[in-house]
C-alpha cells in the first residue's frame, strides 16, 4: 500500500526542500519505489536541488489539467534506480492545485509507487493544505528557533483539522518530528533551544534531527541530495532518519571522546 | 554531566531558557484558541435549542448554559436548562407540570 507523506513546517528556509530532496533519496536508496512531488507552484525549487532542472517538460499542473501525462512530466533521477521527480510548474499560480486534481494524480502515482513524498510550500494558504490533504504522514520540519516552532504547532494544528483524515474522521495523520539547521555548540552555550526543548514543546513523536552543516549547501549547489554524499554528517543523519521512519533503529555512529563529552564539543 | 553545567546553574538564564518559556506560553494560549474554536457552531446550537425549548415551556436566554470541557481525551458537552419552578408545559395537547431541571452529557 502506498504512503503519502508530506513535509510541511509553515516557515520558510528551515529545510522542507532539502528534506524532501534529502529523505526521497534515501528512501530509493533502501530500494523502495518512490517520487517526490514539489506542490510549491509558481516557486519551484526541487528540481534545482535535486540537480534535474534542465529535463524538465511537463509539470504537475500540466498532468492535473490534461495537458501532459503522468509519464512525461514524471522525471527519473539519473543516480538512484527507483527514484522520480515531479516538478511544480513555473508559471502558473497556487490555486491551479485543485482537490479533485491533486487526488487523480495521487491516485495514478499510488499504483506505481511505495512513498509519494509531498513538498509543501512555505505558509498556511492553499498551497500548503493541498500538500498535506491526503497525507498519510507528516514530517514536520522545525528549526531550534522560536518563530519556527510557533509556526510547526500551527501546521500541527492544521493536520489534525484541514486534511482529508481529519475531514472524514478516519485515523489521525501520524505525525513525526525532524528538528533541523542544529548546532550542538550553540545548545551548550545556552543560546540555541535543545531538541530536548523543542520535543517538550511540540509534543509529537520524534524522528530525528540533522545538524546545520555546510554539506547542505555544497549539496544544493551542485544539485545533488545530500544523503548522497557519503562524507556529510548530515547525509548520515537523514540516512538515519530514513531507517526510523522506516521503523528500524540506525547502526550507532562514531561515538565521541572522552574530551568532547567532559567540554561539550 | 559535564563539568561547566554546574557553574551554568549559578548564571542569569540564557536565551535559549527564555526562549522555551515565552514559546510554551504562547503556544499553549494558541492551542486554547485553535480548539475553542471548533466548537464554533455553539452560539447557534444555544440559540436554535432554546427556540425548541421554547415551544414547550416559557425560558429565557439565561436559563440555557452550555459548557464544553475536557477530560483527557473527551471533550465534555455539557447542556445545562433551567426549567422555571412550577410551569405549565403543553404536550399533545395536555397540561403537564414539568419541575427541577433537565441535564444531559451527550
Amino acid at each position: 500500500m502506498a504512503k503519502i507523506v508530506v513535509i510541511t513546517s509553515g516557515k520558510g528556509g528551515v529545510g522542507k526542500t532539502t528534506t524532501s530532496a534529502a529523505v526521497a533519496t534515501g528512501l530509493a536508496l533502501r530500494g523502495h519505489q518512490t517520487v517526490v512531488i514539489d506542490f510549491d507552484v509558481g516557486l519551484r525549487n526541487l528540481d534545482l536541488v535535486m540537480g534535474c532542472e534542465r529535463r524538465v517538460v511537463y509539470d504537475f499542473i500540466n498532468v492535473i489539467n490534461g495537458e501532459g501525462n503522468l509519464n512525461q512530466a514524471l522525471i527519473k533521477d539519473k543516480r538512484v534506480e527507483s527514484l522520480y521527480i515531479l516538478p511544480a510548474s513555473q508559471t502558473r499560480d497556487k490555486d491551479a492545485l485543485t482537490i479533485k486534481g491533486v487526488a487523480r494524480v495521487l491516485e495514478a502515482l499510488k499504483k506505481r509507487f511505495e512513498y509519494i513524498i509531498c513538498d509543501s510550500p512555505a505558509g498556511i494558504e492553499h498551497g500548503a493544505i493541498m500538500a498535506m490533504y491526503f497525507a498519510d504522514e507528516a514530517l514536520i520540519v522545525t528549526n531550534p528557533e522560536v518563530s519556527s516552532v510557533r509556526d510547526s504547532d500551527r501546521i500541527i494544528g492544521m493536520l489534525s483539522s484541514k486534511t482529508r483524515r481529519a475531514v472524514q474522521n478516519m485515523v489521525p495523520v501520524k505525525e513525526h518530528l525532524l528538528v533541523t539547521r542544529y548546532e550542538p555548540k550553540r545548545v551548550n552555550r545556552g543560546d540555541m533551544l535543545s531538541v530536548e526543548d523543542v520535543r517538550e514543546i511540540l509534543a509529537i513523536p520524534f524522528l530525528g534531527v540533522i545538524p546545520e552543516s555546510p554539506s547542505i549547501l555544497q549539496a544544493s549547489n551542485a544539485g545533488i541530495p545530500v544523503t548522497l554524499d557519503k562524507k556529510s554528517e548530515a547525509g548520515q543523519a537523514y540516512l538515519d532518519v530514513v531507517t526510523r521512519f522506516l521503523g528500524e533503529e540506525p547502526p550507532p555512529r562514531d561515538k565521541k571522546g572522552f574530551l568532547t563529552r567532559l567540554f561539550g564539543h | 554531566m559535564r563539568i561547566f553545567d554546574y557553574f551554568r546553574a549559578l548564571q542569569p538564564p540564557k536565551s535559549a531558557a527564555v526562549a522555551k518559556e515565552r514559546l510554551q506560553i504562547i503556544i499553549a494560549r494558541e492551542r486554547h484558541l485553535r480548539d475553542s474554536s471548533t466548537f464554533d457552531y455553539l452560539p447557534m446550537l444555544q440559540k436554535e435549542l432554546l427556540e425548541v425549548v421554547r415551544k414547550y415551556v416559557a425560558i429565557n436566554d439565561e436559563q440555557i448554559k452550555m459548557n464544553i470541557e475536557k477530560e483527557g481525551d473527551y471533550d465534555i458537552l455539557e447542556l445545562n436548562i433551567t426549567l422555571p419552578e412550577e410551569s405549565r408545559q403543553v404536550v399533545n395537547g395536555e397540561e403537564q407540570m414539568v419541575n427541577g431541571e433537565y441535564q444531559k452529557d451527550p
